[in-house]
């Protein structure tokens, strides 16, 4: 039997869906049982988000109000002191497990796997690197935790309908109070969220501006689809951090991709390989965005994306 | 605070297409281009406008690997690091060990800050400066856009999935960088020539009398599943029209 803890990511109240994805990565190991950690300050809705997800065993809750925002310094010695039953433990590739599994490795003693691709046997798995211009098959002893962190993209969700048993964990550890969290800023929206979204319009450089770029919104909005962004784009201050794609920003795998003024620099690509369908629209014919995507329109987007939005609205 | 430690890893410069290996070893890095990690520049560039805001008094460059690493060292002591350290590895080395590495000169340098790139461009793992804030007991703050210094704390910006985390940490503590931070500096032609003159100490790793955690094993290379070009349409109509054929919209 092998045991494995996922660390469930969440924001207080609605559990994220890499948790569901990490779920799918752990039932791929042979004879997978599998436990949820919540730690939050008051756990219960999300435990019993988490308890739905199919092929899980039991959710332990870790309540305490240090837990209240998801601090890696107050969260992973909790997650160190229950590892022990363990023989895996598993977060997810988006910044919060980025953050926090490293360091549960550490005080556990232990290298990690970043961004499991796949599972190839009990201790080995395939992952990316050189902004996925390679994949390795790694191999981790098989005698000890074995702690990781898995490729979200890479993942389909795992159903939901099961109802796990929920209990209360114990991890009564001194926690330090030398990191505090401040706050954070988020250009809230109702637009899907750019790492689930089944649909994707992303916009480069080439938008020019701010204002310009809302010629991408409108083509989202028409589409019922995320927004998306180069690097280039979002140096140039055209829209938020958060929605950066690429091998620094978010690694996704919509059904459609649809890349507007953006060349192709190998680092974006490495964001939207898994993709079901990529389309671009550049008015250079020769830019790498043609080379990998499925269906191309070369011409300026100024006239291509307005006339778009209306024979989609 | 007295000395801010900065990691400066060397790897496949980021302009190179990287080709894996014909025998799945590795991948190619035979006359390949070599360049100081692009986060770790970032973290130098902080380092050095920490320092030269007053905050700091000294920027000692760190770099993990051959004595081929001395060419990202000099580099950075042109930048404007005070000196360099090459920690002298033959072959691999594992995250956990690099972290205790780190560990033990920020401790033997009772430095106030570590401050690393958020990932490594060759093997992507983004978890040394994790794992050596658990080591060493200190604050961590990764992904960092926006650094202040004030007095014995910093506030740091993350970019985070969400957006923009603001976080405060007491110092000494341990950063990982972002590509927004900052941009760092160009280096001229006689601060390469002073360059040369500033201190660059070899230590061997046994000197440092590290463990670090069982070796996670690569077992092959393989290039990645390569997408094929498709279709090319003419104008709007023509890719609704294959939309649609696609079902998608
Ligand atoms: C360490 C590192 C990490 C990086 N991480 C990322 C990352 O995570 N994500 C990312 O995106 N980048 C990343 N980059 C940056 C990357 O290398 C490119 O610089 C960036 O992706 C370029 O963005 P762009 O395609 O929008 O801009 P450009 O490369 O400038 O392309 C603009 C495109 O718009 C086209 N165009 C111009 N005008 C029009 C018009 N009117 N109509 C139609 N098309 C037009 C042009 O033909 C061109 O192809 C990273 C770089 C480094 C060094």
């Amino acid at each position: 039997m092998a045991k494995v803890l996922i660390i469930a990511e969440h924001d207080g109240s609605a559990l994220n869906t890499s948790t569901a994805k990490c779920v799918s990565c752990a039932a791929a190991i042979d004879g997978a049982e599998i436990d949820i950690v919540v730690l939050a300050a008051s756990a219960a809705d999300v435990a019993a988000q988490a308890a739905e997800i199919s092929s899980v065993n039991r959710v332990l809750t870790i309540e305490r109000p240090e837990n209240e925002h998801a601090v890696t310094a107050v969260l992973a010695p909790q997650v160190a002191a229950i590892a022990g039953d363990y023989s895996y433990i598993f977060g997810p590739s988006t910044t919060f497990g980025r953050d926090l599994m490293p360091h549960v490795a550490a005080l556990l003693g232990v290298n990690q796997v970043s961004d499991i691709m796949s599972v190839e046997g009990s201790h080995s798995f395939k992952r990316p690197v050189y902004a996925g211009n390679a994949i390795v098959t790694v191999e981790a002893h098989a005698d000890s935790l074995l702690v990781a962190t898995v490729r979200v993209a890479s993942w389909p969700a795992a159903a939901g309908g099961n109802s796990a048993t929920i209990e209360a964990g114990d991890a009564s550890v001194e926690v330090p109070s030398h990191t505090r969290y401040v706050g954070l800023e988020s250009a809230a929206s109702d637009r899907p969220d750019l790492q689930t979204a089944a649909k994707v319009v992303a916009g480069g450089r080439a938008l020019g501006s701010e204002e310009q770029f809302g010629l991408i919104y409108s083509l989202a909005d028409a589409l019922g689809a995320a927004v998306g962004a180069s690097r280039a784009a979002v140096d140039a201050g055209y829209c938020p951090n958060e929605l950066q794609v690429g091998q620094t920003g978010k690694i996704i795998a919509p059904e459609l991709y649809i890349a507007i003024g953006i060349s192709g620099a190998i680092q974006h690509l490495t964001g939207i390989k898994d993709a079901g369908t990529i389309v671009a629209i550049n008015k250079d014919e020769e830019a790498p965005i043609f080379e990998v995507s499925d269906i191309g329109l070369v011409g300026d987007l100024f006239s291509i994306v307005p006339e778009l939005t209306t024979a989609l609205g | 605070m007295e000395k801010i430690v900065v990691g400066l890893k060397r790897v496949v410069d980021y302009n190179v297409r990287v080709q894996v290996k014909s025998d799945g070893s590795g991948v190619e890095t035979d006359g390949v281009k070599m360049s100081i990690n692009p986060f770790d520049e970032i973290a130098l560039e902080e380092a050095l406008r920490i320092k030269e805001s007053g905050a700091a008094s000294e920027v000692i460059a760190v770099s993990i690997g051959t004595s081929d690493a001395q060419q990202q060292l000099r580099t950075g002591l042109a930048m404007g690091a005070d000196r360099a350290i090459l920690v002298l590895v033959d072959g691999d080395i594992d995250p956990l060990s690099v972290a205790h590495v780190f560990k033990a000169l920020a401790e033997k340098e009772n430095a106030g800050l570590v401050m690393l790139g958020k990932q490594a461009i060759d093997g992507d793992n983004s978890q040394i400066a994790q794992m050596l804030a658990a080591i060493w007991g200190r604050p961590q703050a990764t992904f960092a856009s926006n650094v202040t210094i004030d007095g014995d704390t910093a506030r740091v910006v993350r970019e985070v999935d969400a957006g923009l985390e603001t976080i405060e940490v007491d110092l000494p503590a341990v950063m990982s960088v972002d590509l927004r931070l900052n941009e760092p500096r160009y280096v001229k032609l006689p601060d390469i020539m002073k360059a040369k003159k500033k201190p660059l100490d070899e230590i061997p790793l046994a000197d440092l009398g590290i463990a670090g955690g069982p070796p996670i094993k690569e077992l092959a290379y393989a290039p990645p599943e390569s997408r094929q070009r498709g279709v090319m349409v003419d104008d709007v109509a023509g890719l609704v029209a294959a939309l649609k054929d696609k079902g998608i919209v």
